[in-house]
């Protein structure tokens, strides 16, 4: 029987080909701009690391007060110098590190090529078993050469690529500006994005850093950090490394792994008794205050998605439902016309159950059209993404099976959604009146 | 034009009217914002820099090997030298930053030591005398610097300069009776005195949470010698493609240990500029588009719709145009029931097209749209109505007469 409907509403599209087309159009575009702008929107919202998104937990201090705040500075979402080490020697998570950017220039050993640059990250051994970077050769360091202050480095893949032609390098020595590493680990293809671990400073979605150095080496080498420093007030600093050591500046990022909700409870009782210490000590003059979020809560608090895609997401939402309403008109005129021959259907015998999986067939053949138009149109839309968004960005969003699947599908569900209405008006017609007017 | 007989009829299209109306409503709402948006988008990137861009070129220099702050200074003169002496080179200086790279460095300035409440945020510029000259700035009170004013700075040196230019949007706000000429502010421990104010020189941020002191610039007197140097070129007109593709080989040849990317080294002002507003234009863009198509949408979906119910109604203007309607009492007809419809749409979707705004601001940080944008979506849409009816109406005015003596 649904094979017999399907021929009907075949028919009964082809009777009115501008209206049809119409329709199609219709689902096409609302469905197509929804699915482009969600493309983009899921790639920038994805959780990083799923397994372990629950455990990780970025802390925040109040090192400025609350004059700070009242003057509408934001609590720091780095650390200073003093807190991150602190932190750090107190060792009461599971695993914890520091990390701050970095960037060096890369000289080849052959006084042919050109030095070139290469962006990375200064961290402490936690860094590696607690974010679950994968390795293709060696593995990372360990807590006591982070206390040594070895010179090693996590090499990404890519910079193997480029400095040793993939070749297993563990062991061999790379040079990043004035100072000779040893290879003590390269890593696989890792670039967990939004790179949460470094929101403070990018916008999560770069390419992957080219190096891991201890962050104990990268102080003594008084490296630079290349992202934000930021400083309240002009007070208490002194010139100089040291001088900058030792200020109130924040710039420091900082996570541990907090396996349960006893081990968070835990960690804020120690973050609270820090901050209550650091205001006896005479250092801070207020009540303890901070925060402590998870990385979930950290993207949002950092808004990883930018506003746009949001906003862009939402307005395509309303476009559909307009693409929606469209359709619900059209194809009430369209079934109402035919009010004749449901009339003459009922009558004959035919249930309202019937109508209803009569009509319900022929807008199922609109929402499949439809969707499939969408799939070409969202196929476009992909392509063309890098007209609209960050160049980053875009190039994340793609098409998969997934992507067509859920817009066949949202395409079918809404089209027969927009049908319910007409359909019901349908199968309510009356068949003794129809024949009568005629 | 009798409007009740239309009433009347309406009332046995119940659905198909209200579709249109809410649809015509939808468009409204979703149309005026998107308007709002793309002309908040279009005047933030339309913005100007203060910056002369058709002859500017900057050049993003990395030293490789980590040279001393001291060599960093003999390397940047020497820089700056064969950067002059290149053809087509009318000026340059050497820098942190410039407008609109999204990199830099931001201080408190205001009339206090400690900075704790400080008048406004500003961008700070390192700067030399030839800084004005090459960006091309516009000295609208006081002098440049004077070669004798310039100091060095490494990384984490004291920012601490005695004289200061600063833009005329934070002159003003620093000293709001238009004073600031000579007068002192605080942007370290120590006071600077404004020794000259320019027009305008932009901020090298275009995020929206900087946009509010994005014309409150300082310029500092000093050389910054750390490893990331900016090159700002002045070119010569019409040379600027010429010293754009020799410029990264002349320093090359000069000193090898440095990395200028072969990819984005060396950047004009449009470069820059397209980067820093991709994602404005990009929203416009993306906005026009889904207006442009929405509006289409709803023009087509009138179109279909009037059609089915002209030809539902063959018969009864037939009977009309038998009775004595002219063509022009039925194309009457259409035109004012599209126009009632419409009217209640539109007064529906302004109400709409507030509330959207509305949840927008309060989502998103957007401004209050103006009525303005209400009042013209009102207006396109209204036409847009008119006009997508015209087509089936004058088909329903060339209706004979004879049509009602024929059987459906």
């Amino acid at each position: 029987m649904l094979a017999y409907y399907l021929q009907l509403g075949l028919r009964s599209l082809r009777r009115n080909p501008v209206l049809t087309t119409l329709m199609v159009l219709a689902i096409g575009f609302g469905i197509a701009s929804s699915m482009t702008t969600y493309a983009v929107f899921r790639a920038v919202s994805g959780n990083p690391l799923p397994s372990r998104s629950s455990q990780l937990f970025a802390p925040q201090i109040d090192i400025w007060g609350p004059q700070s705040r009242a003057q509408g500075v934001d609590l720091p979402d780095a650390l200073s110098y003093t807190d991150a080490t602190a932190l750090m020697r107190a060792r009461k998570a599971r695993y914890q590190t520091a990390i701050y950017p970095v960037g060096h220039t890369a000289i080849p050993q052959d006084a042919g090529s050109e030095p070139f640059a290469v962006d990375g990250y200064a961290t402490y051994a936690d860094f590696f078993p607690m974010f679950d970077a994968p390795f293709i050769y060696g593995g990372g360091w360990d807590a006591g050469q982070d206390d040594a202050r070895a010179s090693v480095v996590v090499i990404s893949s890519q910079l193997n690529q480029q400095l040793f032609a993939g070749a297993d390098s563990v062991g061999r020595t790379v040079r990043l500006d004035d100072h000779d590493y040893r290879v003590i680990g390269v890593l696989a293809d890792w670039n967990p994005r939004p790179r949460f671990y470094d929101l403070d400073n990018n916008n999560g979605f770069a390419d992957p850093p080219g190096f891991f150095v201890p962050f104990t080496l990268a102080v003594d080498l008084q490296t630079e950090t290349r992202g934000n420093n930021n400083c309240y007030g002009s007070t208490g600093r002194a010139p100089g490394w040291q001088g900058w050591l030792q200020s109130d500046c924040a710039w420091v990022s900082f996570w541990v792994e907090l396996p349960d909700a006893a081990a968070v409870q835990a960690y804020r009782n120690f973050l609270q008794g820090y901050m209550a210490e650091q205001d006896r000590l005479g250092r801070f003059r207020w009540s303890p205050y901070y925060t402590l979020r998870d990385l979930t809560q950290w993207m949002d608090y950092e808004q990883v998605v930018p506003p746009e895609t949001r906003i862009s997401l939402l307005l395509s939402l309303g476009f559909l439902l307009v693409c929606l309403v469209n359709t619900v008109g059209l194809m009430l005129a369209k079934f109402m016309r035919r009010a004749g021959e449901i009339g003459v259907r009922r009558a004959l015998g035919a249930s309202r159950r019937e109508i209803w999986a009569q009509f319900l067939a022929e807008a199922a053949i609109v929402g499949v059209v439809g969707g499939l138009v969408g799939v070409l149109f969202t196929g476009i839309g992909v392509l063309g993404i890098g007209l609209v968004f960050e160049p980053d960005i875009a190039r994340l969003a793609h098409i998969d099976v997934s992507l067509v699947a859920l817009t066949l599908a949202c395409a079918l569900v809404a089209t027969l959604g927009a049908a319910f209405y007409p359909t019901w008006r349908a199968a309510r017609v009356q068949p003794a009146w129809q024949l009568k007017s005629n | 034009m009798q409007i009740r007989p239309i009433l009347a009829t309406l009332k046995h299209h119940k659905a198909g009217t209200l579709l249109i109306a809410m649809q015509i409503a939808l468009t409204l709402a979703i149309v005026c914002n998107a308007l709002f948006i793309i002309r908040q988008r279009v005047s933030h990137l339309s913005q100007p820099s203060g910056v002369d861009e058709a002859n500017v070129l900057v050049v993003l220099n990395e030293w490789a090997g980590k040279p001393s702050p001291g060599e960093i200074a003999s390397l940047m003169a020497a820089d700056v030298d064969t950067l002059r002496r290149l053809p087509g080179v009318a000026d340059a200086y050497a820098s942190n930053t410039y407008p609109l790279s999204g990199g830099g460095i931001a201080f408190g300035i205001g009339h206090s030591p400690d900075k704790l409440k400080p008048v406004s945020t500003t961008a700070i510029y390192f700067a030399d005398q030839d800084a004005l000259p090459t960006l091309g700035l516009k000295l609208v009170a006081g002098r440049n610097f004077r070669a004798d004013e310039i100091g060095q700075v490494d990384r984490h040196g004291d920012i601490q300069p005695g004289a200061i230019i600063v833009t005329r949007g934070l002159a003003d706000r620093l000293f709001p009776d238009g004073s600031a000429l000579g007068k002192t502010a605080y942007i370290s421990r120590q006071p600077s005195t404004i020794v000259g104010i320019v027009e305008r020189l932009q901020s090298p941020w275009v995020d929206s949470g900087m946009a509010e002191w994005a014309d409150c610039s300082t310029l500092v007197p000093y050389r910054q010698l750390t490893a990331a140097t900016r090159y700002v070129l002045r070119v010569r007109p019409g040379q600027l493609e010429d010293v754009r593709r020799h410029v990264r080989a002349a320093l090359y040849a000069a000193n090898r240990m440095r990395v200028i990317s072969p990819k984005d080294g060396v950047r004009t002002f449009a470069e820059i500029r397209a980067d820093a507003y991709k994602s404005d234009r990009g929203m416009a863009i993306l906005m026009g588009v889904i207006s442009v198509v929405l509006l289409a949408i709803t023009a087509a979906g009138i179109v279909g719709l009037s059609s089915f119910w002209v030809g539902q109604r063959r018969k009864q203007i037939g009977v009309r145009r038998a009775l004595g309607a002219t063509r022009h009492d039925i194309l009457g007809y259409f035109l004012t029931e599209n126009l009632l419809i419409s009217t209640v749409g539109v007064l529906v979707g302004s109400v709409l097209a507030l509330g959207l705004n509305l949840w927008l601001m309060k989502q998103f940080e957007l401004a209050r749209i103006a009525p303005g944008y209400v009042v013209a979506g009102v207006v396109v849409l209204l036409l847009l109505g008119q006009g997508a009816v015209l087509a089936p109406a004058l088909r329903a005015s060339r209706v004979p007469p004879v049509e009602a003596t024929r059987s459906v």
